[in-house]
C-alpha cells in the first residue's frame, strides 16, 4: 500500500469504500492489501450520511446524442448517467488504481490470460441476477463493428472472453496488459444484461433505476432499493440535466436551481467562491490542450523547427493568465505531475526565445510563414496559438491563425495541417494514453511521429509486472516523447465543479469533473 | 386575381397548395445545403474518437452509404406518409421528439404572442397619434433601444437580477412536471420578458408606421374637417385601414418568437424547437433537422396566410384589385 492511514482519511471514505465490499478478496498489484472496515464519510462536523434527498445536476453537454447505451457514451453527461444506472467489473479510487467491483477477483499468472469471478448475488433492475454470460455479451459486443463503441479499440486486444463457470469469465488478451483492471474500469465497459439491444429502459445493476429519460432533455433516477452495496446510495432521487452555456450553467447553481455544475470556467470561480452557499471542487487531471506538429508536412517535420515551438510556449504565462492557477504546468509529455509513473527527474523546458531563434536559425526557418489552426473545440487553444503568433514574430516566424468553429473541428482540422490543437482527456491508464495517441501506428498519433524505441518500450511496460520496472520505463517513454515528439503540452488543465454546500461528501477523482462522473453514488444531502 | 372577386375561401385554399410547393422546395434547398456541411452523422457520433473503420460501420448502419438522392427521395415519400423517419443521434423516432418539445415552443410562442401583441398594438398606436409629441419621442427611444439590446444581454441581466439577487424566478426555465398555473408562470416569465422585448419593439414600431400612414390620408383630414373625434378617426377610420401592414408586421414578429427563440432556449435552458434544430445541426441529424426546417418554414407560412386573412377581412377592397 502506498498511502498510510491518514492519506486513506483525508480521501474522505472514498477509496476505502472501494475496498469495503472486497473484503479479504484480491486483484493482481493490491495482493496483500489489507481489508479496510468501512469508513463512513466525516466532514469533521460530527454528522454521518444520511439517506433522502433529491438533487438535480447540471452537465455542459445534453442533445438528442444522449444515450443510455455504455457503449455509445462519449461525453460527461453519457459518463455520469452511465455510472448511475450500471456497475462495471472494477472501478476507480481517487488514486485512479483499479478496485473490485463486480468482479470480486481478476486474477491472471502472464498478464495474457485472465480470470475474473463475479460477486454473488447481485441483480439487475428488472430482477435478474448477474451471471457469467451478462459479461461475456457486455465485453464482447464492443468488438462488433455495427455496436459503435466508443471502446471498440481498447476492446480489439480481448482475444477471447468465455464464461467458465455460472460467475467464473475467462478473459484471454491478444498480448500482455497489466493495466486491465483499469480498462475494465471506463464508463464503456459497465455491465448491461445478455442480449441487450435496446437500452431505454436503462437495465443495469447500479445505484440507481431510470425513472425518465428525455434525450437533450433530462434524466431522472431513483434510488435502486436492491442495490448489491449495502446503505448506498444515499439519495432518493437524481436529476440530470444540460446547460450548454457556462454562464447560465453557473447562474442556475448560484439561484438554487441545480446543486452541481461541471466545467466551470476559471473566470466564475470568484462568484462561487463569493457564494456562502457555494463551493469549488477543482480537480487536478490529466486533460491537456497540446501544440500539434505534423511530421509529415512541411516546415513543421523539421525537428528543429518542432523545438524551436517548444521553447517558444511561456507555461506560467498559461497557467497563469489562461487558467487562473487551475492548472499544472507541463513538460511536453503527457503524465501529469500527479500521476505515479510521472518522471520527476526530467528537467522542466523552459520558455527561450534565445534558443528557439538559434534552432530556427539552423533550420533556415527564419521568415518562414506557417498557418497555424486553433478552435474553440480544443479548450484555450485559440488564446495559446494568439501568445505562440507573438512569441514565434519575436523570434523570425510568422504563424497566421486560422480561427475555426467547434463544429466539425476534429474531423476537419485536427491533426489535418502542419500545425493545429489537440485535446485530450485523462485516460485510465499510462499505457492507454500512449497507446492511443503517441504509438506510431494508432490512428489517432497526433503529429504522425514514428519512433521505434518507444513502440518497444510501450509493449515491454504493458506487459511487465514489476511495479518499479514499470515505473522507469514509463519514466524512458515520457523521455523521448519530450524530446522528439511533435507535440507541445503547456499545461493540464484542471475540471472545476461547483457544488452547493448542503451535498456533503463530495470530492474528487482525477478522471474527471463530477468526481470522475461517479458522484451520485457518493454524496449524501445534507438539508 | 386582377378584376375578378375572390372569395376569402378559395384565396386560402390556393395559398395552401401554393404553401406546399414552397415546403417542398425548401426542403430540397435545407436537403442540398445540409450536403455541403463538412463531416456526417457518424462522424459526429464518435468525435474524436472517429477511425475509418469504426465510421464506415456505423455509416452503414444510419443508411448514409447511399446516395444523397436515394436518400431525399425516401425521406420526402416517408413525410408524405406521415412517417418523419428516425433520428440518426438518438435512434428515436423523429416525431416523438418533436412531439415532446413542439408543444413547449407553441407554449412559449403563443403567451409571449398574448402578452406582447396589445402591449405592442397599445404603444404603436398611442405613439402614432400622438406623434411628435415628447410620448412619442419617449417611445421611440425605448422602442429603439429595445431593437439595440441584443437578447441574450437582457436574458443574463435579467437572470442575474430576478433569479441570483433576488430569486423570485427560477434561472432555469424546464416546465414542472406537474402543471400548476403558478409554477408554470414563475418558470415562462423571464423567457418570455426577454422573448417580448424584441417582438414588442418590432410591433410597436411596424403599427406606429402604418397606422401613421393612414393618418396622413385625405379622408382623415376630411374626417377631421367634418368634426370626427381623435379617438374615432383613429379606432374607425384608420385602424381598419392599418390592419392589413399591422397584421403582417405582427405575423413577421410572432414568427420570430417561434423559430428565432434559439438563444433564449439556450440561456433558459428550455427545451423547445430550436435548441433540437441546432443539436440536428452539430449531430448531422438530418432526419431531425428537415423535420424542424419544415415546422419552421409550415409556421411561417400559416402566419403570413393568417395575416392576408386578416387584412383582407379588415378590407374588402384588397379582394376586388
Amino acid at each position: 500500500m502506498r498511502d498510510g492511514i491518514t492519506r486513506r482519511e483525508l480521501l474522505q471514505g472514498l477509496a476505502s469504500a472501494g475496498v469495503a465490499t472486497s473484503a479479504g478478496l484480491s486483484l493482481v498489484g493490491c495482493d496483500g492489501r489489507p481489508a479496510a472496515a468501512y469508513v463512513p464519510y466525516d466532514d469533521g462536523s460530527g454528522r454521518v450520511p444520511k439517506r433522502g434527498g433529491r438533487i438535480r445536476a447540471a452537465s455542459l453537454v445534453s442533445s438528442t446524442a444522449d444515450t443510455l447505451d455504455p457503449a455509445k457514451g462519449g461525453v460527461s453527461t453519457d459518463y455520469v448517467r452511465h455510472y448511475m444506472l450500471y456497475s462495471g467489473l472494477t472501478r476507480f479510487d481517487s488514486n485512479l488504481e483499479a478496485q473490485p467491483w463486480l468482479a470480486e477477483a481478476l486474477e491472471s499468472d502472464d498478464r495474457v490470460r485472465w480470470r475474473i469471478r463475479l460477486h454473488r448475488g447481485v441483480t439487475f433492475h428488472d430482477g435478474r441476477p448477474l451471471t457469467a454470460a451478462d459479461v461475456v455479451y457486455s465485453l464482447a459486443r464492443h468488438r462488433k463493428p455495427e455496436t459503435a463503441s466508443k471502446a471498440k479499440p481498447i476492446a480489439a486486444q480481448f482475444a477471447s472472453i468465455r464464461a467458465t463457470g455460472p460467475l467464473e469469465v475467462a478473459l484471454d488478451l491478444a498480448g500482455a496488459n497489466a493495466d486491465l483492471p483499469a480498462l475494465l474500469a471506463i464508463s464503456q465497459f459497465l455491465i448491461v444484461p445478455d442480449g441487450t439491444t435496446d437500452f431505454s429502459r436503462g437495465i443495469g445493476c447500479g445505484p440507481f433505476r431510470l425513472k425518465e429519460f428525455l434525450p437533450g432533455v433530462r434524466t431522472v433516477v431513483v434510488r435502486n432499493e436492491n442495490y448489491w452495496r449495502e446503505g448506498r446510495p444515499y439519495l432518493d432521487e437524481v436529476e440530470l440535466i444540460g446547460i450548454p452555456d457556462e454562464m447560465s450553467r453557473v447562474n442556475a447553481l448560484l439561484s438554487g436551481d441545480v446543486h452541481i455544475v461541471n466545467a466551470v470556467n476559471p473566470r466564475s470561480t470568484r462568484r462561487i467562491r463569493e457564494s456562502p452557499g457555494h463551493a469549488l471542487q477543482p480537480t487536478p487531471s490529466g486533460l491537456y490542450t497540446n501544440l500539434i506538429m505534423r511530421r509529415d508536412m512541411p516546415v513543421s517535420s523539421n525537428p528543429d523547427f518542432v523545438m524551436a515551438m517548444k521553447y517558444l510556449v511561456d507555461r506560467p504565462t498559461v497557467q497563469r493568465a489562461l487558467f487562473r492557477g487551475y492548472a499544472k504546468i507541463a513538460n511536453d509529455h503527457p503524465i501529469p505531475p500527479d500521476h505515479k509513473y510521472f518522471l520527476k527527474d526530467l528537467p522542466q523546458r523552459q520558455y527561450d526565445p534565445e534558443r528557439a531563434r538559434w534552432h530556427l536559425k539552423r533550420a533556415g526557418l527564419v521568415g518562414a510563414r506557417l498557418p497555424m489552426y486553433a478552435s474553440p473545440a480544443a479548450e484555450a487553444s485559440v488564446d495559446i496559438a494568439a501568445m505562440l503568433q507573438h512569441a514565434a514574430g519575436e523570434a523570425g516566424v510568422s504563424l497566421a491563425v486560422n480561427r475555426v468553429p467547434s463544429d466539425g473541428y476534429w474531423s476537419n482540422h485536427w491533426m489535418k495541417h502542419p500545425l493545429s490543437f489537440g485535446n485530450t482527456n485523462p485516460r485510465p491508464s499510462a499505457d492507454l494514453l500512449f497507446t492511443m495517441f503517441f504509438a506510431s501506428e494508432a490512428p489517432l498519433n497526433e503529429s504522425g511521429w514514428k519512433n521505434e524505441q518507444f513502440d518497444q518500450l510501450l509493449v515491454a511496460a504493458r506487459g511487465e509486472a514489476d511495479e518499479a520496472k514499470r515505473k522507469q520505463l514509463y519514466g524512458d517513454m515520457q523521455e523521448i516523447v519530450h524530446s522528439h515528439c511533435g507535440i507541445a503540452i503547456p499545461c493540464f488543465i484542471d475540471f472545476i465543479d461547483g457544488f452547493d454546500r448542503r451535498l456533503k461528501g463530495y470530492g474528487r477523482l482525477p478522471l474527471g469533473g463530477f468526481m470522475g462522473y461517479q458522484f451520485a453514488e457518493q454524496v449524501w444531502w445534507d438539508a | 386575381m386582377s378584376g375578378a372577386t375572390t372569395t376569402l375561401p378559395a384565396m386560402i385554399a390556393k395559398r395552401i397548395g401554393a404553401s406546399f410547393v414552397t415546403l417542398l422546395l425548401v426542403s430540397a434547398v435545407v436537403f442540398a445545403i445540409t450536403q455541403l456541411l463538412p463531416g456526417d452523422a457518424a462522424e459526429a457520433a464518435l468525435g474524436q474518437g472517429a477511425t475509418p473503420e469504426t465510421v464506415a460501420a456505423l455509416r452503414l448502419e444510419l443508411g448514409l452509404d447511399r446516395p444523397a438522392a436515394v436518400r431525399y427521395v425516401e425521406w420526402v415519400s416517408g413525410l408524405a406518409i406521415g412517417n418523419a423517419g428516425t433520428s440518426m443521434a438518438s435512434g428515436l423516432p423523429v416525431a416523438q421528439l418533436i412531439a415532446e418539445r413542439l408543444p413547449k415552443s407553441l407554449l412559449l410562442a403563443s403567451c409571449t404572442a398574448a402578452l406582447a401583441t396589445p402591449f405592442a398594438l397599445a404603444v404603436g398606436i398611442l405613439a402614432a397619434v400622438r406623434r411628435g409629441s415628447r410620448l412619442d419621442r419617449g417611445l421611440n427611444v425605448m422602442t429603439v433601444t429595445m431593437i439595440a439590446v441584443p437578447e441574450f444581454l437582457v436574458a443574463t441581466l435579467a437572470v442575474l437580477l430576478f433569479a441570483v439577487q433576488l430569486r423570485w424566478f427560477s434561472s432555469l426555465s424546464a416546465l414542472p412536471t406537474d402543471f400548476s398555473l403558478l409554477a408554470y408562470a414563475r418558470a415562462l416569465a423571464m423567457p418570455i420578458l426577454a422573448l417580448g422585448f424584441v417582438v414588442v419593439a418590432q410591433m410597436a414600431r411596424m403599427t406606429r408606421a402604418a397606422v401613421i400612414e393612414q393618418l396622413e390620408q385625405p379622408y382623415v383630414e376630411m374626417a377631421l374637417l367634418k368634426g370626427v373625434s381623435r379617438t374615432r378617426i383613429v379606432l374607425r377610420h384608420a385602424l381598419p385601414n392599418a390592419a392589413g401592414p399591422i397584421a403582417n408586421a405582427v405575423a413577421l414578429s410572432l414568427s420570430y418568437t417561434f423559430g428565432g427563440a434559439i438563444i433564449v432556449e439556450t440561456i433558459f435552458n428550455y427545451p423547445g424547437v430550436a435548441s433540437l434544430m441546432v443539436d440536428a445541426v452539430t449531430n448531422r441529424d438530418m432526419p431531425v433537422l428537415q423535420a424542424c426546417a419544415m415546422i419552421f418554414c409550415a409556421s411561417y407560412l400559416l402566419l403570413v396566410l393568417l395575416a392576408d386573412v386578416v387584412a383582407l377581412s379588415s378590407n374588402p377592397r384588397l379582394r376586388h384589385r
